[in-house]
Parts: C-alpha cells; structure tokens; sequence
C-alpha cells in the first residue's frame, strides 16, 4: 500500500501557544510531520498562531498562515488554499478538537477537505468519555468505575455509591484543565463547579479513583493494513493521582512481567483498533493494583502526544514522522528505520538505557496558587535523561532542571517529611532523598507514597553511596569509589560539595584516575544493528561511540528545559543555528536536554548530545568533539551561565565575547559605558544589603524597580513604592550575595516601553525591529503584548532608539543578536537593559520581517559581514501590522491574581496580522484565547488618576454599540463626560456586585486597572471571576485603547487571512 | 566473593560483580534484546550450552514467578548483565532473581558493560566464552586460563543438544495458559478434540499451554521416538518443537520426521522448524549473532500483514535450499530477509523459526496454533 496519489495538498493544524499541558513537543511533532509530507512531495499548508515555532518557519512549508486557531479562520484558509487533505494528529489537542469542529460545522465536506490521521467517529470515540467506556467494555478492558455528570447534584450522589476519593475530569481539556481529586464533598463541589465550567460541553466524568495503582503508558502506532507497533513502554515514579505530565516517568517500564507487559500491550492493541484509530500514533495510560494485577485503562489519546514526543527522544523512533507516512498511505515495513538504514520501521525499538523524565514547575511565579500535584497538570516544561541504569538516569536528570540551589543549599525540615511524602508536590523527590538520610526505610516510604519498592530501593542505593563519599575526600577516594559515584548518577559538583573542593578539581582527580566517561548511541535496538546516526548520550562505560569528525564544527548549547521565560522561542534560535551552520558547511553539534524540542530531534543538527547543560556535561563533549566554536548566546541565560566559566577553561566561544555579554549583566560596568556613551537610563544601584537598597531607594526617588541580577523573566522582579516594601523584598523575596546584588533602579511611571531587536558584526548594525509595547513600563516585557511597526512612536523617538542602539551594538562589540529595552517619557528614551544575545522576540520578529534573524547571527558569528549575508540596512522594514500577545496559565492556577507586573507569569505567546492595528490586535487576542467581544456590556473601573483618559476610550465603546457599567467613582466621571452609565457596586460594598454581573453573564470585557501599589482585595476578586468566567479583563489604559480599536476592526474588517509567504514575497 | 569474569575465545575479557551461583561454567556467548521476560529465557531449554547476554540493563526486577516457568529448571548455563536488582517488586513474584538461578547453580556477572560486549558479538559473531563468579579477586592467570578453557569448549555448530534435554520418557500435558491477572483477557481453553504428539526437542512449556488452550490433548515424545512409534499413538497431528544447538547432526530424527511428512498434519517451531526443512530437503546454517529477542518484524506474505515476534534462534534455514516446486516460504524477517515459515504446497505441513507462542514476547502469532487446529481438522475430514 504505497503513498496515495490521490491527495496533493495537505492542511497541518499546530497546536497554538505554548501554554501548561501543551508545549514546544508539537512544534515536534508538526515540524516532523511537515518535513515527511513535503520529502513526499505533497504540498502542506500550515497554520499556527504561535511565532515561536519552527514549524511556522516560511521554508519549512509550502504556505504558512500564522492565524487563529478558529473555525472561521480555518474555513477561511481552506477556503482560498483549497487543500485536499487535513492532518489532525500533529497539533495536539488544539488541533483535534479544532478539526472536529471544523467538520462537525460541515466545513471539510463542503471544500472537499478529507480528515486523514484520525477520523471523526475515533477522535470523538477515545474524547468522549462514556463512549470510550462503552468501547473498553466491548473489548473485554476493564476502566475504573465513573459516571459523566453535568451538574454538582450528579457529583454527589456519585460520591454517596462510591465513595471518596474521587477522581473528576472534564471532558475534551487538556493537560487534565479543571480535573482534581475530591476526598470530601467541599473538594468535590469546589472541583466539580470548576470543571462543568472549563469544559467545552459542559460535562465532568466522576471517577473511582486508583489512587496509589502503578501508572503505565504504551506508546502505539498503527497503519492502514492494521499492523501494530508498541514504540515504547512508560512507567511512572509517581504512582496514580499526579498527572503524568507531572510525574517523574521512566522508559522503559521497570516491573513488569512479561505477562503483564503483554496483557498491556494487547489491550493498547486492541484499544486501537476498537476507537478506529487507522494510522498513525496514540498512547493508552493504564493503571495496575500492585496488589493483585488488576489493570484498568485510563485513557487514551488518538493523536501524537507529549509522551509520544517523550518516547521519540527516548528510544529514537521519530513516531510524529512516521505517523504523517502512515496517514499517507504507506504501511510501517514500507518505511526505513533512519538509524539503523537497514531495518524497517516496523519493529519494537528496544533499548540498552533507561530514560528518566522530571517535569519542572513554576510555582514561584504564582504565590498563593496550591502546590500539590494531582491530576491537572501544572508543570511548565521538562527534562529527559539519558543513563545506563535508572540511578544514573535521575541523578542527569535532576542535574538537567537547573533549580539554581547549589548543591547543600537545599533546606530540609525533618518535622515536613511526612507531610511533604505523603502529599505530592514539586518537593517529593527532594525529601525523598532527605528522608532516607534521615532513617526511613524503603518499606516507610513506600507505604506513606505508594512509590514501587524498586524505584526507592534505586535511591536507598544513591544514598548509601553518598554516604560513601561525604566519609572519604578528594584524594581518600579511591578509582573504585568515583566510578561507582558517577555510574549512579553523582555529578562532580555534588562530590566538590562533599569534599569542600572546587568542581574542577574533582574534574582533574576523577581523569587523573581514569574515571572518564563515553558515549554511548541510541540506536533503537540496542546494539543488534549499526547506528548511523550520531544521537549521544554520556555514560560511565568502556567504549565510546562518539566518533567525532575532523570537519569544521560549532557546538551549540541549548535552552533545557521550558520555564516561563525562557521557551522555545529560544529553541526556534537554536534550531535556526543548526540550520544555518549546515548551510555554511560547518557541521553542528547541538547539545540539550529537553524531550520536548525539535532542537533534541536526531535530525535537526548533525550530531545530537542528549545531556544536561551543565560545566560538566559541556566540557565532556568539548573534550571529545574539540569544536571550532561553540554558541552561547541562543539559547537563553542557560548556555550563558555557562559562557564565563567555559571561556576561561580555553573553550572557543564564538559570537559576542562572554566578557561583554556579562559586562552588560553587570550594572556599574554597564553604567560606565552608559555615562561614556551618553545615553540616559533611569536612576539606578545594586544593593547587596538591605541598607543599601534603602539607601539607593531614597537616593533616586519611589517608585522603583527592584531584582536579582542574573535572571531571565523577571524572576522575583517587583515594582515598590516605599521604603517598607524594599525591606520586606531583601529580606524574604531574593538571595544575594556581592557577586550577585540587587538591582535598583528607578521605575519609570507610565512610560511606553520598546524592544529593539538588532544584528551586529562587530561594526555594522542592521536593526531588525522596534517593537512598541501595548502595555506601559513596568509590565514584564514578556507580559506585555507588542506591536511591530511602532504604533505611537514620533520619529524623532525612533530616530533616537536606532541611534543607541547601533552605538550600544558596537561599543559591545557585538558579533551575533542583541536586543535593547527602552522606556519612553515625556519625548525622552531611556535604556532599561541591554543583552548581547538572542531575546525571546527573536522569532516573531523574523516571521514579521521575513528575515530569519538567527540565520544571519551564525553567519556574523563565523566571520562574516553584514552586507555579505543581507542587502538590508538600516531598520527593516514591516509590510503589515504584528501584534504578539501573550498567554497566561492564570486557569490552571485558581486563586492567584492575574494583575500584570513586573514578573513575567505568561507561559506562550501567539502572533496577529493585520493591515493596520486594530486587525492584528483583534486576531492575537483571538489565538490568545480572550477574544474581545463586538457587543454588549464593558465593566469599567480605573482610579482617578487615569478617568481622563478613559473618557475617549469609554466613548468610542459606546459609539461601536456596547452599553457601560461603572463603579460609582468612574460612572460620576463618565457622566460628566456626558456618557449613559449603569453604576454597580464594588464587591465590597454591596450586592449586586461586579462579580453577580460577571457570574450571570452579562459582563463581555472588564477595564480594571490597578491601584499601582498592593493590589487590593477587591480588585483581585474581580480578575479571578473574569479569569474563571473567561471575561477579557484588561489591567491598563493603553491595553485599554488597543481593545477598543480591536473592537472596532472586529466589527468594520472582514475576516481575512495571510500566509507569510504571501506577505514577505 | 563478589567478582567474575567472563572471557571470551578472542582473548576478550570482561571484569564485573559476580551473583548468583558460586561457579565456573562455559558455553556460546549470545545476547537476548527483549525487554522483558528475564525469567522465560532462564527457563527456556534452547538456552542449553549458551551464556546470555541481556541488553536490558535493569533485569531481576521483578523476581521470578512459578507461572512462568518455561521448563522445569533454568537452562541457560550463565548470565551476563549490567545490573541484577536485589530487590524484588512484582504482586506475582514467589522468588528473587537472585535466589533463582543460585538453586540452579547458574553463575551470573553483572556491573559489566553490555553494550560493549553485544557490539563485539554483533560485529565477531557469537563465540565461546567462560563465566567465572564468587571470585574474591580476580588475577591475571584468570583471563589465561578462562580464555584457554574458553577456546577449548566445541563448538555449536556440530552439536547434538536436544537430545540431551530431551524427556528420557514420554507424558502427557494437560495444563491451559491461564490469565496471569483478573484482568487479562483470553479465550477460554477449547475443550480437548485434537490428539497431538509433541517431540520434545527441548519443548518450552507455553507451547505445550497453547496447545492445550486450542484444544488439543498432548503426548510428549521424546527426541528419538520412531515414526511408526508416534504414528501408533493415532495422533490428529505431530508437533515437533523448540530445542538447543545445530538441527544438522540430529540424522535419526529428521529421518523419522521424513517418514511422517504426508502421515499426518505437522507444524515446527524453531528447531522443529529447522529439522522439517533438513526433512524436506533443504539445509541450514548458522548465523552470525542469530536472533534473539522479542521486536522481530515477520512478514506473513499469506496474510501480508507484519508481526512483531519472538525470536531464539542461531541457525536458520537456507531459502535457496528449499525445491520451490514443493516448498513455499510463507514468513520472512523483515530485518535481513530470513526464512521465517514455510509450509509444504502438497502435505499438510508448516512451520515457523520464530516463537509464537510468545512466553517472552508479543502475542501477534498465537494464531499459528488455530491454523494447526484447522489443519488437523481439515486432514481428518480428508481422511
């Protein structure tokens, strides 16, 4: 059954922004997907509202519409691209769910638009829960017992049957949205409400729970002629009751039977071919009591997944590419095993090496939101590790998450152990470590966490052998001591921890005595077959398989895990750096270690290190691969806390030097060479005492803005307008240190920020964009949505900004990318901070411009010149108007406030276009998933101090139609300014209150803005209502104006789409 | 107590930690890529005279289970690994790994660089090896003298070994596969219509349970049991079955088989595979690193459907041996294009190299053991 001929043009549907329960892994699986399709030589038409992606990249295929995930977009596309085909299987959930209601709404049928991948009746078997039930029973699988309820009534009488704890999931959400586990009737009432709420068709499945079972996961993929394959088997650490994409997993599963392995594979099996899933992959979750072998399933997903991602990187099967062939017609032994060349796809991969994966949280991003996992996931991103043995695998693994606590650092509570074991939280596997030092027995803990013995009696192990090494000393341990350290996992810093010696030094004695280690190939059939295909990971053993080249080579060093700020964006630069560094004929060695990625894909660079971004694991590949470069400045702060370190060892760091990289990190260096270059920033100090940041405070006037050095995001950045504030800060916000100070700067009220995006060869800058912020200074820049060309920008600013920015570029001597912060006020620029390196916007300004910026930035970084890699000068130029906005978590957490501010919280971004701004603004708002509203009712409420700019704003919302609600001081206001005003009360003053309104629904946008300082009670309610009742709430003025004229464009402009190829010709 | 060695005939040696039985034991060194199923290739008599490498680096994990025995005792004669769990954690466990093969007297290294070791095999081919465990230190003389012994083992290739596992007499087998768990879902056995005589070659015990689940009534015959011995038991149909070392030297057996082929339906597994191919003329030969694992891709060209398959085999039978106009070869590996199956276009005989009756490994071929049953009936209806 070879390729059909019979469809040319292929729809593949991304899955949006990156937001909790759906990350970079479908940018994976769509870049995959896309690239086997076009190797086919179909035609693929892509659309995806997320800038970030690769896959949104104009080469990667033949039409790519950066648009809403909507139905009328959708139909739109499909209208004027006409394709004959569309690929549901690749976006996630995103996609499925939106491919459903593209042909439930009869769209696909009336274009002649064929679903491939999955078919409807599969999508809506394995999501709709009952019929789900109703199909496992058929085949003989048991499921836990569950109930689909549409109200809290239904909830209840469940829960009287049953029992508690009970298990709720809403139907058709992702990442478990709105799902929790109920242990008493307040839980379930709380749960329940929020789920009916979430999901889309208003239904929650009440579950028995299996709290406690073994948690499973197969990884299957099926063709046309019904072969079947298991691409890999998952176990999970944490036993059920913690989202799997919350647990730590492991591949493959460790205690298992034969018999029970096959009893689970012939149920995914079966599974599939029950739900009708023709082609292509999908994961089946089991569940067994460790008691007696019961094995219920728990779900199943008819489409590529995050563990389908997880399992690609794991055993080296490209199942999203693999799935895209099979959608097309091929069956599985038609297809070639890339690794082994000689094999068919249509095999087990089978493997020599246990994977580890470790989510990693957020929390500290969302005080007050409730830490404990269950079974709405909550991790931003993840790690995966690769090890000869499960010890090793965690202690990479663990390493790779990059926590910033030193090794020792780590405050442990001996009194918190039975609490923080028996209530899983991002801490568990910390304590778990601590309390085994502390005397708990493998038996203890397994009975307060349900933990598989196994899994603990890997740690007791660990443990034991850090025991072995806090007794002995550099020198007293011996060859056999270390060797057996570093095969369990333990890092060479953890030993300098110990010994009291420097990392480095552990380094020299481990070689000294020759305790180095190898690398070994995932190969996908451990070993039976040649590999040609150097995918690596480090490990203590007797044969390396690295066989470096002699060729010219650049190492870059990727951007581990996800966390808020610091993405894929960042993955998008690393990947183009591969990219580029093969169009150059150098070969590339990417090094990184997040499943997640395209960058960790075998065949994004020409040699791929699966291996934590540590001093460590870095100059292990140094030491074998000898590159001619190495890149630093791509993939975020990670490689650059790594930049300084690595220069000094003699690693050829190519690109802006390190030292200026860090000298624009380092605020008294910096300011020097501000004062030299005449250029304003704002009154500024680094305090590295509570008195100092007073002192600083005082000097340069309140408000201001106050934040550890050496952070992406805005971690624990606030802004504070007294001198209590600024003490309660260094005491309990931040850590610092005279290496590490604080920054002070003085906090420019109301002034609009701007992003410069810039190329620089050491001489020539090309400037690549002026992004103009919506929302005012003060909101993260990674919160704030921005707009490119400047909207509100007078030319002699913009004139100015291009001026200091190209004399900033080279007085840093930059070779590569920079990005610049400025704040204007009162017609005055002032620089808020500049760094030498690729900037999150990086990606959204190349999809604006057309112009790959990080393409260019290899090429400045190998020598080249500007002029010899673009005819652009200058700025360049935009051909419409590109609105990124960001997306937040704020559903996942229930009961954190939503206000903007200087710690960026936003955990994706999407891109609008339009003719002018309102256009675009409108269409990000929509991908961002709160769209504006064309009529009805805006709740307005701003503080004194902003009603006169309001009073426009107000004014043209009722022009376009809607009516007005206000609280009494702004509804006076209004008034006056001769304005028809309903007047509600605040919530603390009386019923019916802005929240009643809310809650009946007849509120449609909120302009809330905050009072600047502590954000009060009241105000918080109102966004938590607007967040839970999906109301766009818009904090500031300027967000304010933006809405308005999105609104208007909602109501005047037609609905019309453009791909980027159309755009940029 | 806690080193071994295992050294191989090209001089190669592996240092590691020694478990399992205290001893000095030699064989053929193969690897085994399954991920699961530690314990059925312990058990499984085809293992007779080989030291096995297993891929996977965590084995032990789960103990050992009655239930999934394979033959009465394990076989295999050593075990190499790169680390064997002392502790147990499965529901269905009666007995630590550990403990297991030490009843057994089987040596066992571990803490060893496995990979190293399977790629040497992949690109040397299999050889002779010894495993030395419960050493307290490990000396240069060692390696010599366990290289030495090593070179000094025969060879598989040659060997007669079925016969030494064979049964000395015969039995009958009445047990089914049963669900290992109360949610495993199979077919309830059929009740006993068929009478099968199963040579015992070095039978694994699932065979025997599958044969019963699809309702036959099994007599196992020893190795050397004569056709007219067999015919006299009126089966419905003969199986011949798994077994260690090279099919080529067994003569009287694959005489006798000759002599049935026609007489009754006959289906082969693994080494019954390869004594109906010598039976019918063809001839075998012996692999490189032959197939040993559970991830083999088999395609059925009667249904043209692949299946995921059991494989433990070192010999295999030569395609162009086979006379066409009688043979026709029903299974290949997809991996390197190995004959798999074949089946007589005349008598009612087929055969398989691979394991479908699983015990380790996927369950996509039990279905060979309905096309026996139909076999039969058909047969019988002819008759």
């Amino acid at each position: 059954m070879p390729r059909r001929t019979d469809i040319h043009r292929i729809l593949v549907i991304g899955s949006g922004p990156i937001i909790i329960g759906q990350a970079c892994e479908f940018d994976y699986s769509g870049t995959q997907a896309t690239k086997a399709l076009r190797a086919d030589g179909f035609e693929v038409i892509l659309v995806n509202s997320n800038p970030a992606t690769i896959m949104t990249d104009p080469e990667l295929a033949d039409r790519t519409y950066v648009e809403p995930l909507s139905k009328q977009y959708l139909e739109e596309i499909i209208a004027k691209e006409r394709p004959d085909a569309l690929l549901s299987t690749v976006g996630g959930q995103t996609a499925l769910n939106l491919s459903i209601e593209l042909a439930e709404a009869g769209i696909l049928e009336k274009y002649g638009v064929e679903l491939i991948g999955a078919k409807i009746d599969a999508i809506k078997k394995a999501e709709d829960r009952l019929l789900f039930k109703d199909a496992m029973k058929k085949i003989g699988l048991e499921t836990p017992f569950s109930k689909l309820v549409t109200d809290v009534d239904g909830g209840l009488a469940f829960c009287e049957a049953h029992g508690y704890p009970a298990i709720l999931r809403p139907s058709f959400t992702m990442g478990g949205s709105g799902g929790g586990i109920a242990y008493n009737r307040e839980d379930l009432v709380t749960i329940l409400e929020r789920g009916l709420d979430l999901s889309p068709v208003k239904e929650v499945l009440i579950e028995e729970s299996a709290l406690g079972w073994k948690e499973f996961e197969l990884e299957v993929i099926r063709d046309l002629a019904d072969n079947v394959i298991i691409v890999c088997s998952i176990e999970n650490f944490d036993p059920m009751g913690v989202h799997t994409g919350d647990s730590i997993t492991v591949a493959p599963a460790q205690t298992l039977t034969d018999r029970e392995y096959q009893m689970m594979r012939d149920g995914a099996i079966r599974c599939l071919r029950e739900i009708g899933v023709d082609t292509g992959g999908s994961n089946v979750q089991f569940a067994i009591n460790p008691k007696d072998g019961r094995m219920v399933v728990i779900e199943m997903n008819p489409r590529v997944s995050r563990s389908s991602a997880l399992a690609s990187k794991a055993t080296g099967f490209p199942i999203a590419k693999i799935a895209a062939k099979l959608a097309v017609g091929y069956r599985l032994d038609e297809l070639k095993n890339d690794i082994t060349r000689v094999t068919p796809a249509s095999f087990e991969p089978t493997i020599d090496y246990v994977v580890c994966k470790i989510p990693k949280w957020a929390f500290e991003k969302f005080p007050g939101a409730d830490t404990t996992l269950g079974t709405q996931m909550k991790s931003v991103g993840e790690v995966m590790a690769i090890g000869r043995t499960f010890k090793e695998a965690l202690g990479k693994g663990i390493r790779s998450l990059e926590t910033g606590k030193k090794f020792g650092s780590e405050t442990f509570d001996p009194a918190l152990i039975p609490q923080k074991l028996i209530t899983p939280t991002p801490d568990r596997l910390s304590y778990l470590r601590y309390a085994l030092t502390q005397g708990y027995t493998v038996e203890t803990i397994h009975e307060m966490t349900a933990i598989d013995p196994w899994f603990l009696e890997q740690l007791r192990q660990i443990s034991e052998i850090e025991k072995e090494l806090a007794a002995s000393s550099l020198f007293g341990a011996d060859k056999a001591l270390i060797l057996k350290a570093k095969r369990a996992g333990v890092s060479d810093t953890q030993m300098a921890g110990y010994w009291g010696v420097k990392e480095t030094d552990v380094r020299t004695r481990r070689k000294e005595l020759g305790v180095i280690n190898v690398f070994n190939r995932v190969d996908t059939c451990s070993a039976e077959f040649e590999s040609f295909t150097p995918y690596l990971y480090s490990t203590y053993e007797s044969s390396c398989e690295a066989e470096p080249t002699d060729r010219k080579k650049v190492m870059i060093l990727g951007s581990g895990p996800n966390r808020i700020g610091q993405g894929i964006e960042f993955d998008y630069c690393c990947c183009h750096a591969a990219f580029a560094l093969q169009g150059e004929g150098v070969e590339s060695i990417m090094v990184n270690c997040n499943p997640e990625t395209v960058s960790t894909d075998y065949d994004t660079s020409d040699r791929l290190y699966f291996e934590p971004l540590t001093l460590e694991h870095v100059l292990n590949i140094v030491d074998r691969e000898k590159p001619d470069g190495v890149i630093v400045q791509f993939g975020g702060q990670t490689p650059l806390n790594l930049a300084l370190p690595l220069k000094r060892l003699g690693v050829p760091i190519i690109g802006t030097d390190p030292e200026n990289i860090d000298l624009a990190e380092d605020r008294k260096l910096f300011g020097k060479l501000l004062d030299r270059l005449q250029i304003p920033s704002p009154d500024n100090g680094t305090a590295s005492s509570v008195e100092a940041a007073v002192e600083i405070a005082a000097r340069i006037g309140y408000p201001v803005l106050l934040r550890p050095s050496y952070v992406l995001g805005g971690r624990a950045m606030v802004i504070v307008y007294d001198e209590d504030s600024v003490r309660r800060y260094m005491r309990e916000a931040v850590t610092f240190s005279q290496e590490r100070p604080v920054l002070v700067d003085r906090f420019l009220e109301d002034a609009v920020e701007v992003d410069v995006d810039a190329l620089c060869d050491g001489e020539n800058v090309l400037i690549a964009g002026i992004m103009e912020h919506i929302e005012e200074a003060g909101i993260h820049s990674g919160d704030s949505s921005c707009v490119l060309p400047p909207q509100s920008l007078k030319p002699a600013e913009i004139t100015c900004i291009e001026d200091y920015t190209v004399r900033l570029a080279q007085a840093l001597n930059v070779i590569g990318l920079m990005n610049v912060q400025y704040a204007i006020k009162d017609g005055k620029v002032y620089v808020l901070e500049v760094n030498p390196r690729a900037s999150r916007t990086a990606p959204y300004v190349s999809k604006a411009t057309g112009v790959p910026l990080p393409k260019l930035a290899v090429q400045l970084m190998l020598g080249k010149k500007l002029h010899e890699v673009t005819h652009h000068t200058g700025t360049l130029p935009v051909k419409k108007t590109f609105v990124k906005s960001p997306v937040f978590p704020f559903n996942k957490f229930p009961g954190v406030d939503p206000a903007l501010g200087p710690e960026m919280r936003s955990t994706g971004e999407v891109m609008g276009v339009g003719e002018h701004f309102g256009e675009a603004f409108a269409k990000a708002q929509i991908s961002a998933g709160s769209p504006l509203p064309s009529k009805g009712t805006v709740f307005v409420s701003v503080s004194a101090r902003y009603q006169p700019e309001l009073l426009p704003v107000a004014k043209r919302f009722v022009e376009l139609g809607f009516n007005l609600v206000a609280t009494r001081g702004t509804a006076a206001f209004l008034r006056t300014g001769g304005l028809e005003v309903k007047t509600v009360f605040k919530v603390n003053e009386g019923r019916p209150n802005a929240v009643d309104l809310l809650k009946a629904g007849t509120i449609q946008l909120i302009v809330y803005t905050t009072t600047g300082a502590l954000s009060f009670e009241d105000e918080k309610q109102i966004r938590r209502a607007a967040v839970t009742h999906r109301v766009p709430c818009i904090t500031t003025m300027s967000g304010a104006r933006a809405a308005v004229e999105a609104v208007a464009s909602r109501l005047a402009d037609p609905i019309r789409v453009w791909s980027l190829q159309e755009i940029h010709q | 107590m806690d080193s071994a060695i295992l050294a191989l005939e090209d001089g190669t040696v592996f240092e590691g930690r020694s478990f399992g039985a205290p001893a000095e034991r030699g064989g053929e060194v193969v690897f085994n890529t399954a991920l699961t199923g530690y314990q059925e290739i312990f058990t499984d008599p085809s293992y007779t005279g080989q030291i096995v490498i297993l891929t996977n680096p965590q084995i032990g994990n789960y103990g050992t289970a009655v239930a999934d025995n394979e033959a009465a005792k394990p076989a295999i004669e050593g075990l190499v690994v790169r680390e064997f769990s002392q502790v147990t954690s499965n529901w269905r466990s009666d007995v630590e790994a550990n403990d297991f093969l030490s009843r057994a007297g089987i040596p066992v290294v571990s803490d060893l660089d496995t990979r190293t070791l399977v790629r040497h095999i992949r690109s040397r081919g299999v050889m002779r090896g010894m495993l030395s465990s419960g050493l307290t230190s490990v000396k240069a003389e060692d390696h010599a003298r366990l290289v030495a012994k090593a070179r000094a083992l025969p060879s598989m290739a040659g060997l007669d070994l079925s016969t030494r596992v064979s049964t000395p007499s015969a039995y009958q087998w009445n047990a089914p596969d049963l669900p290992c768990s109360p949610s495993e879902r199979m077919l309830a056995p059929v009740p006993p219509q068929y009478h099968v005589v199963a040579y015992d070659f070095g039978i694994k015990n699932n065979i025997l349970r599958r044969l019963v689940n699809v309702g036959c009534k099994v007599t196992v015959v020893p190795s050397l049991t004569s056709a007219e011995d067999v015919l006299a038991l009126k089966p419905n149909g003969v199986f011949l079955s798994n077994g260690p070392g090279d099919p080529e030297p067994l003569v009287p057996q694959i005489a006798n088989i000759r002599k049935l082929i026609g007489k009754t339906p006959i289906f082969g597994i693994c080494l019954g595979h390869q004594i109906l191919g010598l039976a019918l003329g063809g001839s075998t030969y012996k692999m490189k690193f032959g197939h040993r694992g559970a991830n083999h891709p088999v395609f059925n060209k009667l249904t043209q459907r692949v299946e995921i398959t059991s494989h433990n085999h070192g010999f295999a039978v030569s395609p162009d041996s086979l006379n066409d106009s009688d043979i026709e070869i029903t299974h290949i590996n997809l991996n390197d294009n190995t004959v798999e199956g074949l089946r007589h276009r005349r008598e009612p005989v087929f055969c398989v190299q691979y394991h479908p009756e699983s015990a380790p490994g996927p369950h996509d071929s039990h279905y060979l053991f309905d096309d026996f049953v139909k076999l039969m009936k058909d047969f019988g209806g002819k008759r």
